[in-house]
């Protein structure tokens, strides 16, 4: 009989279904064939045109039947085709979840598209007095829903039969852990036995890109896209604008082990801080990524010499991987420097609001297939940032617990401890 | 009562009726107070303005005031007060291991950009072209931070040091319910020992009031309190400029510090009816069933927006039990969207806190009610999603 309360006495949490898009493909079977292989999922941008852009590449989804039809669609698609699969590898009934629901995913706004073909469609008066004319005359019900921050989850809700009031949530590029963070303490504090915890971003718009370029945050490498996303090297100039989904299926090991479902692996902690330095640098002496780092060991109930891989933030912008360097090395001592440490964002880039979700499904993956994906373009390292990130070719490991780092604007940071096994 | 208990020990308030729970209190117990009320800037919307705020106050550097547009002002704003009043702001320690949810929409865009581009596409076709033309040089570069729905949050660790925890929820009413609910939750099991919560509405925009009216939620002609729209021209809701964060703490904690309990924070309930197929009426049912209300008159401060279809099914449910004396305070402040949850809660601590009642915000709806106060009842049934509602009680 499994230990069913962990060191704190609290239910221990499973993770017993798995869904993710990346701009690597549907599902995780072929993400994680690409990625073990090494391969980038960043490509020359086609959704919009790319005239007077500094950065034309991205790792946008382009293949799901929203990709064109605007962030929220997109997002809805991505949220619904990563959780489908979640669910059904879980076993469970995917119109009767049962369960609560916690979706990462970005801020809304009225699309341009439907901003444009609104002001158009007549000529009186101009401005925003025209908008509000024309909206209340026309009173779209799909366009009215991508500008509610709710809607999406509503959806999801009616979709999945999720249960009560759905919570929607961004801690920005934290957003994706944080909804798992939500789910895990759900079921310790014993409101519910299952809950379903999705990361999910289709919002790389032009307006997206281009407010994240005048922050000077991404990549301009435009000229091999799959080579731009360089986590840790010494030429990394950004990150990359991507799009992607993951999901998990969270339920106490008791109700998981009742029903006979196959246990994937174990959420074991997790730990937050939030930097009150700048809104979007981090204080200097990576006080607050160290907080979330020990927080999320101790909630674990483990100490620093039991984390056997990394899966990094990594972003590829100078100051993200400086400062994970920084953190990881306090935390961690000398033994940093043999630790396996790797950014699955240099092959997909940076999914944002889905990217603590995406990237704790890789991590959940990495643990069960003994594999730990490779951080590629690893072509020229920082001489300032020696770490072992698993330079650009996969390795056979056996991988017992990970730690997943999620760090974004706004002094938001999130570390979350797997397990692949209960105790 | 447990040691778990959670409490009330901070309210922060601003809407077109002043700032602070004084004067809050103070104007919404004067018989006949009238709304302060905008009909001309936005019309034909009418809108309750912001009040007169020094934002020095709470937002001591003007280096943090312009990195912020009105909205994550108001917010941090607001979020200061509540500290202040709690006796945490300036406490590094309090602070440091203070949780916080903030219920948030977006920041505000740059209308004038907006406009000029709309304005250029009336002449061409070429409008992704146009997009990143204007984009690109016009618009200013930290603004984007102005207008992420977590920046709130994160100005609010940057000016007020408060970081434990941060997290946003976003989703109208119901993010404001879910906030305080999580809060409380937290509390509850021993997971948090404080925590801020709340929100901040800027409707002085036009792109904040187009988000109501894409559906036509929004009234229009003259004003009439909330509970007096049905089949007037709109949809119902009148928005308000506003905000309100509560310090929750946990009774041993407060106890500890020797600080002053408002209320209790009892049973937080939230719901999602599936409105379309005409499931709000029995939901609202079920969740006042769900609250467990005490015996005898319940004062009840009700979050109805005036949106024509769920403020009709929030009287039906209310109405039903004779008991409720219910105050609808959007007549009063307008409609604050993710605010409006905490602002319910806010106005019910303060009643149980000053052993007393409001006298109707409508005289033709609204009962007298003349009790003590001892328990009030919070609502929050959402202009187009989502509900909840919760009990505050005597401390």
């Amino acid at each position: 009989m499994a230990n069913l309360r962990d060191h704190m006495g609290r239910p221990i949490v499973a993770v017993t279904g798995i869904g993710v898009v990346t701009s690597l493909g549907v599902g995780k079977a072929d993400n994680w064939a690409a990625l073990t292989s090494g391969k980038s999922g960043i490509h020359p941008i086609t959704r919009f045109p790319v005239d007077h852009l500094n950065t034309r590449i991205s790792g946008m989804v382009d293949f799901l039947p929203s990709s064109s039809k605007g962030a929220s669609p997109l997002t809805y698609e991505l949220a619904e085709t990563a959780a489908q699969e979640a669910v059904s590898e879980a076993g469970l009934d995917s119109g009767d979840f049962g369960g609560p629901l916690f979706l990462a995913s970005p801020p809304v706004e009225l699309d341009w598209a439907d901003r444009f073909s609104l002001y158009n469609s007549d000529k009186k008066d101009g401005g925003s007095e025209r908008l509000l004319r024309v909206a209340r005359a026309v009173k779209e019900l799909d366009i009215f829903e991508t500008t509610q921050f709710g809607s999406i989850a509503d959806r999801l809700a009616d979709r999945f039969g999720t249960r009560g009031l759905p919570i929607t949530l961004s801690t920005a590029c934290a957003s994706g852990a944080t909804a798992i963070q939500l789910g895990v303490e759900a079921i310790r504090r014993g409101e519910c036995d299952k809950a379903l915890s999705i990361g999910a971003d289709g919002s790389a718009t032009a307006e997206a890109l281009i407010r994240f370029s005048l922050l000077s945050a991404l990549s301009t490498h435009n000229d091999i896209p799959e080579k731009a996303s360089k986590p840790f090297s010494k030429d990394r100039d950004g990150f990359v604008l991507a799009e992607g989904s993951g999901a998990l299926v969270l339920e106490s090991l008791e109700a998981a082990l009742a029903r006979g479902a196959t246990v994937l692996g174990i959420m074991r902690g997790c730990g937050e801080k939030a930097d009150d330095f700048h809104r979007t640098r981090s204080k200097p002496d990576g006080s607050p990524a160290i907080a979330a780092v020990r927080a999320a060991l101790a909630d674990a109930g483990l100490g620093e010499d039991e984390i056997d891989y990394v899966n990094a933030h990594g972003t590829s912008t100078p100051e993200n991987d400086k400062m994970e360097h920084l953190s990881l090395s306090t935390v961690f001592g000398e033994r940093i420097g043999s630790m396996p440490i790797s950014s699955n964002k240099s092959m997909i880039g940076h999914t944002l609001s889905a990217a603590g979700a995406v990237e704790a499904a890789f991590s959940l993956m990495t643990m069960r297939e003994s594999v730990i994906p490779p951080t590629i373009n690893y072509d020229n390292p920082d001489p300032a940032i020696v770490l072992d990130v698993v330079p650009n070719k996969k390795r056979n490991a056996e991988v017992g617990t990970v730690l997943s780092n999620s760090f974004g604007f706004g002094g938001q940071n999130t570390c979350l401890v797997m397990a692949r096994e209960p105790v | 009562m447990s040691s778990h208990d959670v409490v009330i020990t901070g309210i922060g308030l601003v809407s077109s009726l002043g700032e602070g729970p004084d004067a809050h209190w103070q104007k919404l117990t004067r018989l006949g107070v009238e709304p302060v009320l905008d009909a001309t800037r936005f019309a034909p919307y009418t809108i309750h303005p912001l009040p007169e705020i020094d934002w020095n106050l709470q937002i001591a550097k003007r280096g943090d005031q312009r990195q912020m547009e009105t909205w994550q002002r108001l917010g941090t704003y607001v979020a200061g007060l509540a500290l202040d009043d709690a006796g945490i702001k300036g406490n590094d320690e309090l602070c440091a291991t203070m949780d916080m949810v903030v219920a948030a929409g977006g920041g505000e865009r740059d209308e004038a950009v907006d406009s000029a581009i709309l304005a250029a596409s009336e002449s061409r076709n070429d409008r992704d072209v146009l997009l990143n033309e204007k984009l690109t040089t016009e618009l200013r570069p930290t603004l984007f931070l102005a207008q992420l729905s977590n920046l709130l949050a994160g100005n609010i660790s940057i000016v007020h040091k408060v970081t434990g925890s941060s997290r946003t929820f976003m989703g109208e009413e119901g993010a404001g319910v879910s906030a305080v609910e999580t809060a409380a939750a937290r509390i509850r099991s021993g997971q948090s020992t404080h925590v801020l919560v709340g929100g901040a509405f800027q409707t002085e925009h036009s792109d904040m009031l187009l988000g109501y009216e894409l559906a036509g939620y929004l009234h229009r002609g003259p004003w009439k309190p909330v509970w007096q729209r049905q089949g007037s021209e709109g949809g119902g809701v009148v928005t308000g400029s506003g905000g309100a964060f509560l310090v929750l703490e946990q009774r041993e904690h407060a106890q500890s510090r020797g600080r002053k309990v408002y209320a209790e924070l009892g049973p937080v309930i939230s719901g999602r009816a599936r409105r379309r197929r005409g499931e709000l009426d029995a939901e609202i049912a079920m969740l006042l069933k769900q609250a467990a209300l005490p015996a005898g008159e319940l004062l009840t401060i009700s979050g109805a927006s005036g949106a024509h279809a769920a403020t009709a099914a929030e009287k039906a449910a209310l109405d039903a039990n004779p008991a409720l004396a219910v105050r609808a305070f959007s007549t009063l402040t307008g409609h604050m969207k993710e605010a409006q949850f905490p602002f319910a809660v806010a106005l019910a601590a303060l009643a149980v806190d000053r052993k007393a009642g409001y006298p109707a915000f409508d005289a033709t709806v609204e009962r007298q009610f003349e009790g003590a106060a001892e328990t009030v009842l919070a609502t929050a049934i959402g202009y187009h999603q989502f509900e909840g509602l919760g009990l505050i009680k005597a401390a």
